[in-house]
Formats: C-alpha cells, sequence, structure tokens
C-alpha cells in the first residue's frame, strides 16, 4: 500500500480570535497523532493578586480579565460575593443587571457573527473585505453591534470594563428617560438579527457532528443568562456550588491556559451551541421560528453552525431588552448594603462564550483570601481539540490550504478568548 | 500625479485583555472610514490578512511580562515609524502589574498545577521601559475618540489634542457634584489624568484611576487628607495600587503607606 505524504497543519498566531494563540496538528500514515490548539498569551495571574484585596474590587479588577465579555466577569464575581454574604439580589436590579448582560451578548455576538466568523464561509480575511463587496451587510452588522454598545452604556457607563455594576447592585441606576429611547432601536436590531439569522442559514456548512456533553446554566422562568442550575444533555443536574465537585482543570505543558474536564467523562461543551441545545423551551416563540425556519433543530450537534445559534441568541437578546426596558421602573435603591462576614461564595453566569464560574473564600472584613475562576474558553479546549481531531481525521484529503483555514474556523467556532483563558491560543498541523 | 500609497497602520498586542484594540472595533461609525484612510496591514484581532513590515504606524496593546516578548517588542520597534503603546496595560503596566508587589514563584504555584510550565519576567512592565515609544494613550480602556483623535492627529502630522489635566476639571465642566466633598466618598480624580469625561464620577462612585496619574499629581496631600478623615493604610495602597499601580507617581504613594 502506498503511504500518503505526512502533513503538518501550523499556524502560527490565529486570527479573528481574541488573544494569543495557534494550531498544531501532525498527520502520519494517514492518522492524526497530534493536535494541539496552543495558548501563548502570557499568563496574568488574576487569581493569585486578588488575595488580600477587597471584595467590592472585584467587578472591576476581574473585569480587566477580557474586554469582549468584561460584564460576565462582573456578574459572576458579585454573584459570588452576595453568595459569601447572605445577599439576595432581586427584582429589577436583578433584572437590571440582565439588561447589561444582554448589552453583552449583542455586542459580543454581532461582533462574532459580522467581523470574526462569516469571513471564514464567504472565503475573505476580514469584515473589512466583505465590506468592499457587501456594504450593506457590513454596516447592518455594526450597527447592531452599536446599539449593544449603547445599551451597555446607559446601564454600565461604558461598553469596555462598564464601571457602574457593583457587588450588590449599581453604583446608579438609569433612569426611566435614558432607557426608553432605546427600545425603538432595540425594534430595529431585534429586525436586523432575524435578517442576520436568514443569512448566516444560507451558509455552506461542513458536514460534521459530534455527540458532545453539552453543558449550561438552565432556569425555570428564564432563557439563562444570569443564573440557574448546571445541567447536562448527558444528565448533570447540580447547583453551582457543586462545580468543582464534576469538573476539574488540568494543566499541560502546550498552553498557558488550564483545560476543564468533566471528571469521570471527559470534555465537554459550553456557550450559545449547549445553551440553545438545552434550553430551547426557553426562547420566545419569535427566536424559536427564526431557528426554525433557518434549518435548526431543539439540539445542534454541528458546531459549524453554532454563528446561526449566536445570531438566534443576538435576537433573542435585542426581543428580551425591549421587554426589559417597557417594564422597567426605577428602584428605589440602586444597590443592596453589604455587610462582609467570612465564608465562601460561588458565582456561575452566561458570557457570551459559556459559563463562567467565579468562587471566593473570604475574610471576616471582607479581604479576599482565595480566589478560582474558570473562563468559558478553557471550559472548552478540550473540545475545540477533540473537534479538531475528528474534523482532521474526516477532511484528511483536502489540501494543505483548505484544510489549515478549515481548522482555523474549526477554533473561531467557539469564538474563543484566548485572554479569559490565560487568565488562552495557537494552530499548527504537522505532517511529517 | 501618483497617488500616495496609504500609511500602513499595525495593531500589536501583549499581555492584555484586548479590550484597548476592541476599542478601534468598537467605533462603528468611524471604522470603514479608518479602513478607507489606512491599510490595515497587520491586525490578527479583526484579519487573517497579514501584510510584511515596516509599519507607519504601530500602535501596541499590553505590558510585557515575558522575556520573549521583551525580545519581540525590539522588533516590533524596528518595523515602525511611529510606535503610539494604547492603554493602561502598555503605558503602566496594567492591572497585571499587581504582580510586581509579590512573589511571582509564589503565585505561579498559586494558579498553576505545573508550574514549572511557566515561563514570565517578576514584573509586568510598560513598553516604554523597553523601547522609544511616541505617544502614550491613556486609560483602561482607551476613550475610543482619545484613539480617533490620536490617529488623526498623526495621520495628518500633527500633535494630538489629548488633556494632562484632572479628572475633576472635567466634572467641572459638566456640572458632577463632588463625590468627595458631597458625599465623603474616596476618589482619585484630583490626580487622575482627565479623558473619560468625569465617568465614574457621573455616576455617583469615587474615580479610581484608571486613566492613571495626571501631570505633577500631589498624591501625597491628597492621601494626607484621606487618612486625617479616618481612611486606614491599608485602605489607601488598595486605592493607589489598582489599574495603575506601577505608574511612578501612584506606586510610590502606595510605598509610602506599606
Ligand atoms: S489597558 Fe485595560 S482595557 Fe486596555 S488592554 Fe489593558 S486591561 Fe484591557
Ligand atoms: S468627584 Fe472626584 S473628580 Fe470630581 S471634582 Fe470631586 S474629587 Fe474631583
Ligand atoms: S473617573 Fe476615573 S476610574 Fe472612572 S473612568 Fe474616569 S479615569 Fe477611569
Amino acid at each position: 500500500m502506498s503511504k500518503l505524504p505526512a502533513k503538518i497543519v501550523k499556524v502560527d498566531y490565529l486570527a479573528r480570535v481574541e488573544g494569543e494563540g495557534g494550531l498544531f496538528i501532525r498527520v502520519k500514515d494517514n492518522e492524526v497523532k497530534d493536535v494541539k490548539f496552543r495558548i501563548f498569551e502570557p499568563p496574568r495571574f488574576f487569581e493569585a493578586f486578588m488575595r488580600g484585596r477587597d471584595y467590592s474590587e472585584a467587578p472591576d479588577i476581574t473585569a480587566r480579565i477580557c474586554g469582549i465579555c468584561p460584564v460576565a466577569y462582573q456578574m459572576s464575581s458579585s454573584q459570588a460575593m452576595e453568595d459569601a454574604f447572605g445577599v439576595q439580589v432581586d427584582g429589577q436590579l436583578r433584572t437590571l443587571r440582565r439588561l447589561l448582560y444582554c448589552g453583552e451578548w449583542i455586542e459580543s455576538h454581532a461582533l462574532h457573527v459580522y467581523m470574526l466568523h462569516a469571513p471564514d464561509f464567504l472565503g475573505y480575511e476580514d469584515a473589512i473585505q466583505i465590506a468592499s463587496k457587501y456594504p450593506e451587510i457590513v454596516k447592518r452588522g455594526l450597527e447592531i453591534k452599536k446599539i449593544g454598545n449603547e445599551l451597555m452604556t446607559i446601564v454600565g457607563g461604558r461598553e469596555i470594563h462598564p464601571i457602574n455594576p457593583r457587588v450588590g447592585g449599581f453604583h446608579r441606576t438609569p433612569l426611566e428617560r435614558e432607557l426608553k429611547p432605546m427600545i425603538e432601536k432595540l425594534k430595529w436590531a431585534l429586525n436586523a438579527s432575524l435578517e442576520t439569522v436568514k443569512w448566516t442559514s444560507t451558509f455552506n456548512f461542513p458536514d460534521f457532528e459530534y455527540d458532545y456533553e453539552f453543558v449550561s446554566l438552565r432556569h425555570p422562568e428564564e432563557y439563562p443568562i444570569t443564573g440557574g442550575r448546571l445541567v447536562s444533555n448527558k444528565g448533570l443536574d447540580i447547583s453551582v456550588q457543586d462545580y468543582e465537585k464534576h469538573f476539574q482543570e488540568i494543566h499541560f505543558e502546550h498552553a498557558n491556559a488550564l483545560h476543564s474536564e468533566h471528571i469521570g467523562v471527559g470534555p465537554y461543551h459550553v456557550g450559545p451551541l449547549a445553551r440553545y441545545s438545552l434550553n430551547f423551551d426557553k426562547l420566545s416563540s419569535k427566536t424559536q421560528k427564526a431557528a426554525r425556519e433557518a434549518g435548526l433543530g431543539k439540539q445542534c450537534f454541528n458546531p459549524f453552525k453554532s454563528i446561526i445559534v449566536r445570531s438566534v441568541e443576538l435576537a433573542y437578546a435585542c426581543e428580551e431588552s425591549i421587554r426589559i426596558i417597557e417594564q422597567y421602573k426605577r428602584p428605589e435603591k440602586s444597590f443592596i448594603e453589604i455587610k462582609p462576614k467570612q465564608g465562601t461564595g460561588y458565582g456561575c453566569t452566561e458570557a457570551p462564550r459559556g459559563i463562567l464560574y467565579h468562587r471566593y473564600r473570604l475574610a471576616n472584613d471582607g479581604t479576599i483570601l482565595e480566589a478560582k475562576i474558570v473562563p468559558p474558553t478553557s471550559q472548552n479546549q478540550k473540545t475545540i481539540e477533540t473537534d479538531l481531531y475528528h474534523f482532521v481525521k474526516k477532511n484528511i484529503s483536502l489540501p494543505e490550504d483548505k484544510l489549515t483555514w478549515q481548522c482555523e474556523q474549526a477554533v473561531r467556532n467557539y469564538d474563543p478568548c484566548i485572554s479569559c483563558a490565560t487568565h488562552f491560543l495557537k494552530l499548527e498541523i504537522e505532517h511529517e | 500625479m501618483k497617488k500616495k500609497a496609504k500609511p500602513k497602520l499595525a495593531v500589536w498586542k501583549f499581555s492584555s485583555c484586548d479590550g484597548c484594540q476592541l476599542s478601534i472595533l468598537d467605533c462603528e461609525d468611524e471604522l470603514l472610514a479608518v479602513a478607507d484612510a489606512v491599510h490595515i496591514a497587520n491586525f490578527p484581532e479583526a484579519s487573517r490578512a497579514v501584510v510584511k513590515g515596516p509599519y507607519d504606524i504601530s500602535l501596541v496593546e499590553g505590558s510585557i511580562t515575558t522575556p520573549h516578548d521583551a525580545e519581540r517588542i525590539h522588533g516590533i520597534r524596528r518595523q515602525s515609524k511611529l510606535l503610539i503603546s494604547i492603554g493602561a496595560c502598555a503605558t503602566a503596566g496594567g492591572i497585571q502589574a499587581l504582580k510586581n508587589f509579590c512573589d511571582v514563584k509564589e503565585f505561579i504555584s498559586a494558579v498553576y498545577a505545573s508550574p514549572e510550565y511557566i515561563h514570565t519576567l517578576s514584573k509586568s512592565t510598560p513598553i516604554s521601559d523597553h523601547v522609544k515609544v511616541d505617544f502614550e494613550l491613556r486609560g483602561c480602556p482607551v476613550d475610543k475618540y482619545q484613539l480617533v483623535e490620536v490617529l488623526n492627529a498623526f495621520l495628518n502630522g500633527r500633535k494630538p489634542n489629548t488633556p494632562h489635566y484632572s479628572v475633576c476639571i472635567e466634572c467641572k465642566r459638566r456640572g458632577v457634584v463632588c463625590r468627595m466633598v458631597a458625599h465623603d466618598q474616596i476618589c482619585l480624580g484630583p490626580v487622575t489624568q482627565a479623558g473619560c469625561n468625569a465617568l465614574c464620577p457621573s455616576y455617583d462612585r469615587g474615580c479610581f484611576g484608571c486613566f492613571g496619574p495626571k501631570e505633577t499629581p500631589n498624591t501625597s496631600s491628597i492621601a494626607e487628607y484621606w487618612s486625617k478623615k479616618g481612611i486606614s493604610n491599608r485602605d489607601l495602597i488598595r486605592t493607589f495600587r489598582g489599574i495603575n499601580a506601577y505608574a511612578k507617581e501612584f506606586r510610590l504613594e502606595s510605598e509610602s503607606h506599606e
């Protein structure tokens, strides 16, 4: 039998992801020998230097882990602190947090769908190239993104590293008249997002599915964003407090980020695909209909179709924001007074890229003694490598440049955030 | 007449959260115009396409934290006509400079199960500690309008119009009621460089210094004022030791309360 030449797929610096990473895949005798999704973003040591800081500083400090999803960090850390102090933030304050988070979903999903992921499907190197041919499409994406940013600015003070959220609520709650003008804009964005669902559903998707364990939050009444229990399609159903009993992080030499696994089970998948597949019933009828018309079932196992699912979530977040603003009454107090006490607190919310878990151990006066943060990308890292392994195995005969590009795309399916994961990535494929 | 080639712009990343370069993509209204005015030659967060240097303008985000990056920045300097560092990470070491005050070896073993895989320098330092920087734009994140102003200025060969006075001036201009005087809150506004339009005070909280020290800040006088009001040394240290902990004036002030 004649041997196929060995190949190496190597991407030194993965583009259109947040942070620094690469890919390395080695194929020999028609077999995938090695797959490494490498993270070379330098470690930033948040968990270490948070020790000794005050609990109240956690939202401002942890926001700086990621410029694309700072709200996720602010919300998970605040929740963890509130959990430790036995404080419940509910009513309009909780809803306002959901609204701010919707702004982040809109901004982040629009950025990923239009600027980072769509170019792969259309064969362009970036959105600016798309704009030279289809300016209206790129402008639509930018306009949706802008509306998400405006929402974040009103509720959070600014779009990157909002300054308004605090443990217990907000420094200042928006006036009704500050929020109401957003309704008209969001209605436009909702329609534009529904158009986005239609547009992305026309792309060519590689025929690739995998039997993932999807993990996401699940809430009795809501599509999950700010809370719920942790569930999976393989029978997991636990409280956030029990997260570390079921998931652990492992450190490999090729990445400055930790890999998570479901203890005794293996890699798992977090993010839009997981949320959607576990919570389809909680979407609005309008977004369910849009998803069906785009050819999606109640669950989706093709990671390349995450772009459609993200667009569905984009529409959902616009709709939800409208609903929240329409019924918004400014709460009397902008935050709940905190009395620090010794203890441990847990928080988990749905960042645009998936569940973000925080745990803090606190001293009597609210000083942080220990911090643990598990971002979505480190949870997905092993799953990304698993995808690459199976994808390359299936497509081994593709020409090298095409295979390389599709491998990059397979990584971008996850909208990986390398800065988050190192508190992440690099592809090289080696055909020996 | 021959058409002038568009200036080549590169965006580089070191240790950071990507927030400052995201500010470029957040200029939704200006983005396509910027892409028209310059040739985006290297911007991996936004594009797969890479055009070789030299570059007319390099925007550098992030701080230097690894031996490899300490080397890499010199190569970037050599390829860049103008080098502009953006954000608190690039201009002051960033939030990750909080490690500069601690024992890094102990840090590594606190975060990573196999510390031997990690290569890091003991300090997180600004770009200007390593190479000549033509302009520093402050903020965590940088203000996108200031960023557009800086690019515009350099493309047109003029000096950027960014203020060096304090956040207090912005408060006065906006008519924001002072958090310190009226609410007895700690506010770093008097010693922090303007640029955010007094954002935090307008949201009912004190400034925490994300734009770094203003020109010639009197940090000891404000620290003394707070001490007299009963603020503890622990709180003084953590106030000055935030997003811009390693900026000289804030660092010295925090150290003087240890
Ligand atoms: S200065 Fe702030 S926003 Fe900019 S890269 Fe650093 S942490 Fe992110
Ligand atoms: S609130 Fe802060 S920044 Fe504003 S005037 Fe008072 S001290 Fe200055
Ligand atoms: S007020 Fe201070 S902390 Fe707030 S955004 Fe402005 S410079 Fe940053």
